[in-house]
């Protein structure tokens, strides 16, 4: 169980809902990853209205908490404008600010982001921050009304999975009773059970899972990868030593020393 | 057996001539004025199902994997046996390999062969993937050859027409794809674009592959060049957005600079009809059957449903009279 912004989530999970190949395989992945909360974009989805209304629907019949986002966005009035849609389309005041800097490398515009996240909170907003690392732009959230921070550890899509322990670990110690949620840069189920393992609270990933050649499995494995970094986490984990300790006395043996 | 046919999509035409085949004296109705405007008149036209299993399902696989000869049966001459190349921006190498990990019936090809297979996109691509036993049309030509054929086999077509008020018929197939009254249907937008430009040729539809916005080109006649197409969860049959245009248009200059010299002489919209599962669905209900769902495979899986409706017709017919 997992608490975040006063409702209890049975997973550390969050999932997107991007690229699947197909609604019912998204509708499939989600269930076996035991997720609570998914993300959807409702940049393009927009287009004409309610034009997009049949797949939020799909999302909607999944039973799990919606965290819609704001991908996409270049500016701050986008990224306003879209977050406002959003919570009407989905009856929610969370969502996940996005505001992206670089077309290409989609690396968060973090001057923007602090911008947005100050409208947005003003106006009664849970805002989830798509952020970097730093440490002073995660300040500035904090100061503008975010109560939970997401910061990437490798850029969106490139599966490299956490690039800067060190700033990760800093992140962590810096901020210790603030939600932290990696989002973006996770390829494997073991780049999510390295971060839940630093004490981050949870993560959220798309790409891995959905194109992954078997998105059902893939979502299962990250699934079981959270959980279990999240119990090793609680568990205190040994940390690594220069010299072979043994497990076992070595009585009976000669001692040379 | 007179036989109604709804709709003169991809999925209605087709439907239609296996009907006729099979002796049933057949009609289409369709509600648009004339041949197009519907999803299939903007597909890409792509016969390349080892190339969709990368995103699709086996059954796409299963059921496209003759629809080239279908064709070529049906409408000689309309079907180019090149295959598909498919390239990746060197910085997006991973993306070819991916896409060879999840697909079958293909072979690699470096640069020399791309130099000889396409001679203009020679030295631009060092690695590549064909897919030796695709196949491509185009489809406006392949729906307009197909409805001749239908015409001289004496299929009655009804364009404008409200299909309600057209009765007297043993059968119905409804192949009305977005217009049917169907709840578990969604659209999905497709945008594109055609272009023209004398300066580059391409023998075979070749995908470009990028980590967001794959696409796909596919040579027409006329130094003419479709390029398609988005993917969007809405059912906005609205024009093209710039965001989408420059996307396309991204790509197609990705492959070879020269388009951006070349003339933009259509954009077009068009929306998929899918089923959650995006794959297509033959069913029934009293004395109407359904071809719906073909999603960005029509021309690839249209042949299929039809032959898959005709024969729930006849075998239904034959079960009819042998009870009776």
């Amino acid at each position: 169980m997992f608490d975040l912004l006063g409702t209890t989530l049975p997973s550390r999970l969050l999932l997107g809902t991007a690229q699947y190949p197909s609604p019912a395989i998204l509708a499939d992945a989600v269930h076996a990853s035991g997720t609570a909360v998914v993300t959807v974009s409702l940049r393009r989805e927009m287009a004409g209205g309610k034009a997009g209304e049949k797949f939020w629907s799909l999302i909607r019949s999944l039973g799990v908490r919606i965290l819609p986002n704001t991908a996409g966005c270049h500016s701050v009035k986008e990224a306003v404008t879209t977050a406002q849609m959003a919570r009407e389309v989905f009856g929610t005041s969370w969502i996940k600010l996005e505001v992206i800097g670089n077309h290409d490398t989609l690396q968060p515009d973090v001057f923007g982001l602090v911008e947005a996240s100050r409208i947005l909170c003003e106006d009664g907003f849970s805002v989830f921050p798509y952020t970097t690392d730093d440490l002073v732009v995660a300040e500035r959230l904090l100061e503008a009304g975010c109560k939970v921070l997401m910061p990437w550890c490798a850029p969106i899509g490139s599966a490299l999975g956490p690039v800067n322990m060190t700033a990760l670990r800093s992140m962590r110690a810096f901020f210790p009773d603030v939600p932290l949620i990696v989002d973006a840069g996770l390829g494997r189920p073991s780049h999510a059970a390295t971060v839940i393992e630093l004490g981050f609270d949870a993560v959220l990933l798309n790409t891995a899972v959905a194109r992954a050649a078997d998105p059902v499995g893939m979502a299962r494995a990250f699934g079981k990868a959270v959980e279990a970094g999240r119990e090793a986490f609680c568990s205190g984990m040994l940390e690594p030593r220069d010299v072979a300790v043994p497990s076992t006395p070595t009585f009976g043996g000669a001692v040379f020393s | 057996m007179k036989v109604l046919v709804k709709g003169a999509g991809v999925a209605g035409l087709t439907a239609a001539f296996e009907l006729a085949t099979r002796g049933a004296a057949v009609t289409v109705a369709e509600a648009r004025p004339s041949l197009g405007g519907n999803a299939s008149w903007f597909a890409g036209g792509m016969l390349a199902p080892w190339c969709e299993r990368e995103s699709a399902e086996q059954p796409v696989v299963d059921l496209g994997r003759d629809a080239a000869d279908w064709w070529d049966t049906v409408t000689p001459g309309q079907v180019t046996r090149a295959g598909t190349l498919v390239v990746a921006a060197p910085r997006d190498a991973g993306e070819l390999d991916r896409f060879a990990s999840r697909t079958s019936g293909h072979r690699r090809v470096d640069e020399d062969e791309i130099a000889l297979l396409e001679p203009d996109l020679a030295g631009r691509f060092r690695r590549g993937l064909l897919f030796p036993g695709e196949a491509h049309l185009d489809p406006r030509e392949a729906m307009a050859a197909l409805h001749d054929r239908l015409v001289a086999m004496g299929v009655e077509f009804h364009f404008g027409a409200d299909a309600r008020h057209i009765s007297g018929f043993d059968r119905q197939i409804d192949c009305t794809g977005m217009a049917a009254e169907d709840d578990g249907l969604r659209g999905v937008r497709g945008e594109m674009l055609i272009l023209r430009t004398p300066d580059v040729s391409l023998s075979r539809p070749v995908r470009l592959l990028h980590p967001r916005f794959p696409i796909y080109m596919a040579p027409r006649t006329n130094h003419r060049f479709m390029i398609g197409a988005t993917m969007i969860e809405s059912q906005s049959a609205g024009p093209v957005t710039a965001r989408s245009m420059m996307e396309l248009l991204g790509a197609a200059y990705a492959l070879h600079p020269t388009f951006g010299e070349a003339e933009i002489v259509e954009t077009g919209v068009g929306v998929r009809p899918a089923f959650p599962d995006n794959l297509p669905r033959v069913e029934t209900s009293r004395d109407t059957v359904a071809i719906n769902g073909l999603y960005r495979h029509g021309f690839l899986l249209a042949p299929a449903m039809a032959r898959q409706a005709a024969d729930l017709i006849f075998n239904q017919d034959r079960s009819k009279e042998t009870c009776s």
